[in-house]
């Protein structure tokens, strides 16, 4: 049993909000769209769930033809970034009503909802109104509500964006569990996302879009370790990759009149010309023996710092391992770990991978 | 800083409270005056400073033979004109608002802000020029000098009001919930009336607020569309003028005729202060 969508197109305005999409989702796997805000990821989700008609293409379920099922009928669940949920009822009432718009009974439907309402960690708040509850809270009453359907495929929109950094990594945990469990009911999850460290930690087949398109699909690993582009590359790395155009020429690569490091053994096979040369944040450190660089801007993120840094017309973030405040236009020594450099041609396609045999 | 501001807050509450209740004193008290108390200066406590009447208040409830203008017939008219319309209004701007909220419409260049706008351009034009357009339409189907008639009329002049408010509010619920709906299950029909409705209380009773005011306040469609079968408060009240202006019934009259409007704000007001659902749509 697998969801296939079939050269799906949607151009509402002047640009392309989905680009002649194919994919294939198989059942009680999960899949986590990559992208950054309006890359498509909603429109996309929307569009499975029916509540878009995309201009061209089909999709197809179970061997039928999806685009002709209403919404109502098409047994999907969706948890937006927002926190929907019902107003006027209350937990107990949200989670159940689905099931009772699909005239369950009632001690079926009583069953299902303690059942989701378990899962997501809510027992005691049945009787609650939804205002009276935090945002993580409200959250739940939605992702229980989709859970309690027993939908074939469920479809969540950045569902943890919109909460606080302790919530989001609680409850991301949680779900990581949550869809295990729910691998044995053979439901298709989709996940949408714009956070690489979450598509990675959640571990599913990474589907990497942008305006509109396709990408690249891979496993969380493949896609990080083997990016087809350069444009792959920024969006499944946070900090963005760092992607700056450089000239190889006699073992040298060239990032400009200062900036030239001795390439590696690797890479010595590579034809002299003008590339496109990626650099992790995290894999630029400081060296005292290394380039100078302006600061630009320095953030503290957590435990790391953030450099942005800029030589002549070069510019670079540095991840710094460290906690400390640098200020505005300080010169700093950094270096490049030639190991970990990628190569992409200057049309944006993969030309060396540090992960490449 | 806090303690001044907290000051100046209920000085100026107070303030405006003397300002809104004073004229409605002063009104209670001329209602309970006659001729000579009222002529006869400056005075304004019963008992000390003027003996009170129930001369004023009478007037109003005795049959014209004994000289008065007797108006509670025309009161229950007013009342069953106004919410009649009011309610009418509220349904159909209610689906008219909703689905110039969700739907797209295109026809030509006319889209959903213009039709918008035509529902209240309704109200931009000066009541006097629709005056003849309605009087020729209501006798044309006879209905002039009728409560059907001026239900008729009071709806096109109070589901502007209805619709443009609605359709505000519709604006400021997130549409996700309808479309939540339509995943768990609903048909477009089910997703208004099972979540979106019970969800639009609050609005429809500012709404229907505003509708019952304008419906209530209205004498110039009253005054023309109707003579003698059908009267509402406002007009009948006018009755009251002559060579002499009676003052104390005139008061004793804009009492009755403001209450049910206090009753109604009141009982508006106290539902959406419980917040039990302007909080909820965020």
């Amino acid at each position: 049993m697998s969801l296939m969508l079939n050269h799906i197109s949607f151009k509402p305005t002047e640009e392309y909000h989905l680009n002649d999409i194919s994919l294939r989702f198989d059942s009680g796997k999960m899949y986590t769209i990559l992208g950054r805000t309006l890359s498509g990821k909603t429109t996309l989700l929307k569009t499975i769930a029916g509540l878009q008609t995309p201009d061209s293409g089909s999709i197809n379920f179970e061997d039928t033809d999806f685009l002709s099922i209403p919404v109502w009928k098409r047994n999907v669940a969706m948890v937006y970034q927002q926190f929907i949920n019902y107003p006027h009822l209350n937990v107990r009432d949200n989670v159940a009503f689905p099931l009772k718009q699909r005239k369950m009974d009632e001690n079926l439907i009583e069953k299902e909802v303690q059942e989701a309402m378990e899962k997501v960690g809510l027992i005691g708040f049945e009787s609650r109104k939804i205002q009276e509850l935090s945002g993580g809270q409200q959250q739940r009453v939605a992702l229980a509500r989709s859970l309690a359907k027993k939908a074939k495929i469920l479809l969540l929109d950045e569902p943890l964006v919109n909460l606080d950094y302790k919530l989001r990594e609680g409850l991301r945990e949680e779900f990581k569990k949550l869809f295990n469990v729910s691998d044995e009911s053979n439901s298709i999850l989709i996940y949408a996302s714009t956070d690489p460290l979450e598509a990675m930690q959640l571990n599913g087949d990474i589907i990497v879009i942008d305006e509109g398109k396709i990408l690249q699909t891979g496993t969380a690993k493949d896609v990080f370790e083997n990016p087809a582009t350069a444009k792959v590359a920024e969006i499944t790395n946070d900090p963005a990759m760092n992607i700056n155009k450089c000239l190889i020429q006699d073992n040298s690569l060239i990032m400009n009149d200062s900036v030239q490091i001795q390439i590696p053994d690797e890479l010595k096979s590579v034809p002299n010309g003008k590339y496109l040369v990626g650099i992790r944040a995290t894999d630029i450190y400081l060296d005292d023996q290394g380039f100078a660089f302006d600061v630009e801007i320095s953030e503290i993120s957590g435990s790391e710092t953030f450099l942005h840094l800029r030589n002549n017309n070069l510019k670079c973030v540095a991840t710094i391992e460290e906690v400390k405040t640098y200020n505005t236009n300080e010169v700093v020594k950094i270096n490049f770990d030639k190991s970990k450099i990628y190569l992409f041609e200057e049309s944006g396609d993969l030309r060396h991978s540090p992960y490449q045999q | 800083m806090p303690k001044l501001y907290t000051f100046l807050k209920y000085f100026f509450v107070v303030l405006w409270a003397c300002f809104v209740i004073a004229p409605f004193l002063w009104a209670i008290s001329t209602s309970f005056k006659d001729f000579n108390s009222v002529t006869g200066g400056a005075t304004y406590i019963p008992w000390l400073q003027f003996e009170p009447t129930l001369d004023g208040w009478s007037v109003l409830f005795k049959p014209g033979s004994q000289g008065g203008i007797n108006i509670i017939g025309p009161y229950f008219n007013s009342i069953f004109v106004t919410l009649t319309a009011s309610l009418i209004s509220i349904v159909l701007g209610t689906l008219a608002a909703y689905a110039l909220s969700r739907y797209t419409f295109k026809a030509g260049i006319v889209k959903n802000n213009d039709i918008t706008f035509f529902f209240i351009s309704q109200r931009i034009m000066p009541p006097v020029v629709l005056s003849i357009p309605f009087f020729i339409f209501l006798s044309s189907l006879g209905l002039l000098d009728s409560l059907a008639g001026l239900i008729l009329v009071y709806i096109v002049l109070l589901m502007p009001i209805a619709v443009w408010i609605m359709v505000d509010f519709f604006n400021r619920v997130p549409r996700e919930i309808d479309e939540t709906a339509l995943i768990d299950g609903c048909n477009p029909f089910q997703a208004f009336f099972k979540v979106v409705l019970p969800n639009s209380v609050p609005g429809m009773l500012v709404a229907g607020l505003f509708c019952i005011i304008f419906g209530w306040i209205d004498f110039f469609f009253a005054f023309i569309l109707t003579f003698t079968k059908v009267q509402l408060l406002p007009v009948k009240i006018v009755a009251l003028n002559s060579s002499i202006t009676p003052w104390w019934s005139l008061s004793a009259a804009a009492l009755v005729s403001v209450a049910p409007l206090i009753i109604v704000a009141f009982i508006v007001e106290r539902y959406l202060s419980k917040g039990n659902l302007s909080g909820a749509l965020k």
